[in-house]
């Protein structure tokens, strides 16, 4: 029996829905633009005026925010309440220059936990479960978001927060832990490590798990459902928006239900702007139409993907999107951190090193692999092979602070590193996950 | 008194050392001595030439990437227990050895020992006081 956390509003008419989303949109605009001076001026620009906004089919007149505005507008920029009505930052991976911090009322926070108290629910948790939180807590919006969602179910929460494996099954042992949330290659990990402690599914109660963050397969799915003895649900979200919750997947597993009462979510073609039909490729904006402090109009994600209105055995009405199929920047997303090879760029010039470099991306037994290869340059160059070493090393510990991850640094001799039409070849993604 | 050895960042891949020792070749430049040092990633190619200036720079100008290091060069008796000696009189000098390769020389009986050493002037005294005979870069470079 599937279970709805708000069986109103999911599974909602389109025409009530829509009406929804229009009421809120309107006033959403008025907030906006009478809050948020950046906005207005983007707005003024194109020159629409909250007045032009009368229903969600008004949509596509309003400007575009990305990335680039939030970094421009930081950290302040973009804030819709004064900051004493703000009880919450959350932030992105941390890493210099890429830096988004979110704000958030009271209110936001709630709606926010509800957000993923329905994607807990969808994926079966009740008030007896026992919900094992193994997402990072702190800046990172997925430990407190699916903390928060667990509370409101009223699950017993377990904020195990990340690492620390052995612990983390030990507690899922004697703790009987009944939903894992966390990253799909953390799951994949805590499977392999399960089995290596002579564990096996007969020791757990786990019966759900809710993974996200970044992105993986069905193969991928289908190898944690087993090693766990779980069915494993698909989590969206990014802080720009909130956070995990803003889509969740109910037991049909084809996609992840947008929570349309709070997002309005377009595919646009990245390159023209251009509002595309559903059912299209493209670029994924959502708009909130609920947020407080830090409502973000027609954002942008980068994410590639698919919207689908199609009929759900679930009985949810909420339209769904495909898993991301691709990004339309280079960001990549590596055991969960997002990634820019510009950031990779920034940390060879400040080492001394000319920024010839190539980035190899894998995934071995469903952990991802970052291995960045560097071209030597003659003063860095000695004749000693622990020297060289060394470099690599210290290499790799300037990009781990940058990043947060940690790569394989290889000096590579100059121009050996593969270039197309002069271009070098940057990334090579190898993880297959299409 | 120093010899100067260079250094070559290769790759480990087939054809890479061919690549280095063809340039030499077709320069004319003559090889007295040469060691690698290699890991699963990369290589050293460490060579005495007999014009190592000359050498460096047509490498240089054919993109590698190289670097001049002075070593130092003992000629030792080709006996059981002559390197041995030597290498203990390093030690008890407290020098470190880095790496070390040999020849044998076509004029003497020697064996020529090429010694990486993390302080060159004092292993050069403490082999001097031991009686060990320095070899002068010209009877390396022109064995």
């Amino acid at each position: 029996m599937e279970r709805y956390r708000n069986k109103e509003i999911e599974c909602m008419s389109r025409e009530d829905m829509k009406k929804l989303q229009d009421e809120r949109l309107v006033a959403q605009v008025k907030h906006v633009y009478a809050n948020v001076p950046y906005y207005k001026k983007l707005m003024d620009e194109k020159g629409v005026t909250p007045d032009d906004i009368r229903s969600t089919a008004d949509l596509y007149k309003l400007p575009f925010l990305s990335k680039a505005d939030l970094r421009e507008a930081y950290p302040y920029g973009l804030l819709a309440k004064p900051l004493s009505d703000c009880v919450r930052i959350q932030s992105t991976s941390g890493t210099t220059g890429k830096r988004v911090v979110a704000f958030y009322t009271q209110h936001d926070i709630d709606l926010w936990e509800d957000c993923c108290a329905r994607a807990i629910t969808a994926a079966g948790g009740t008030k007896d479960d026992v919900c094992q939180v193994c997402y990072g807590y702190g800046l990172f919006t997925g430990g407190p978001g699916l903390n928060g969602g667990s509370h409101k179910v009223g699950c017993l929460t377990l904020p195990m927060s990340s690492g620390n494996t052995e612990r983390q099954i030990q507690f899922m042992i004697d703790l009987q832990s009944t939903i894992l949330c966390c990253t799909p290659s953390y799951a994949a990990y805590i499977g392999e490590t399960l089995h290596e402690m002579g564990y096996t599914t007969d020791d757990i109660k786990l019966k759900a798990g809710i993974f996200g963050a970044e992105p993986w397969t069905e193969e991928m799915r289908r190898e944690i459902e087993k090693s766990l003895g779980i069915k494993a649900y698909d989590i969206y979200g990014l802080t720009e928006t909130s956070g995990p919750g803003v889509a969740f997947e109910c037991s049909e597993q084809t996609g992840m239900h947008i929570n349309e009462d709070h997002f309005i979510a377009e595919i646009i073609d990245p390159d023209t702007g251009e509002v595309l039909p559903e059912g299209s490729k493209g670029e994924l904006v959502f708009t909130s139409i609920t947020k407080e402090a830090f409502p973000l109009l027609r954002y942008r994600t980068r994410d590639i993907c698919v919207l689908t209105r199609e009929k759900c055995s679930c009985g949810r009405t909420l339209v769904k999107m495909s898993k991301p199929l691709g990004r339309s920047d280079d960001m990549l997303i590596i055991r969960g951190v997002n990634v820019f090879p510009s950031q990779i760029e920034t940390v060879l010039i400040e080492q001394g090193y000319a920024p010839n470099y190539q980035i190899e991306v894998d995934r071995v037994n469903n952990s991802d692999t970052l291995d960045i290869n560097v071209e030597m340059s003659d003063d860095k160059f000695s004749d000693m092979v622990k020297d060289i070493q060394q470099k690599e090393r210290d290499l790799a510990a300037a990009i781990k602070t940058m990043l947060g991850i940690s790569p394989k640094v290889h000096l590579v001799p100059p121009k050996t590193i593969a270039r197309s039409e002069g271009k070098a070849v940057r990334v090579i993604d190898k993880r297959k996950l299409q | 008194m120093f010899i100067k050895q260079i250094s070559i960042f290769v790759e480990n891949k087939p054809g890479r050392l061919s690549a280095v020792t063809k340039l030499l070749a077709e320069n004319n430049f003559d090889i007295r001595a040469l060691s690698v040092a290699d890991t699963k990633d990369f290589g050293i190619l460490r060579i005495i030439v007999n014009k190592p200036d000359e050498a460096c720079e047509a490498l240089k100008k054919a993109g590698w990437t190289v670097s001049i290091t002075n070593v130092i060069a003992i000629g030792i008796n080709d006996d059981p227990g002559g390197l041995s000696a030597a290498v203990e009189c390093l030690y008890a000098a407290n020098i470190s050895v880095e790496y070390m390769y040999a020849f044998i020389s076509k004029s003497d009986d020697k064996a020529y020992v090429i010694l990486r050493v993390d302080n060159n002037d004092r292993a050069a005294e403490a082999l001097a006081e031991n009686n060990f005979r320095i070899l002068r870069s010209s009877e390396v470079y022109d064995v």
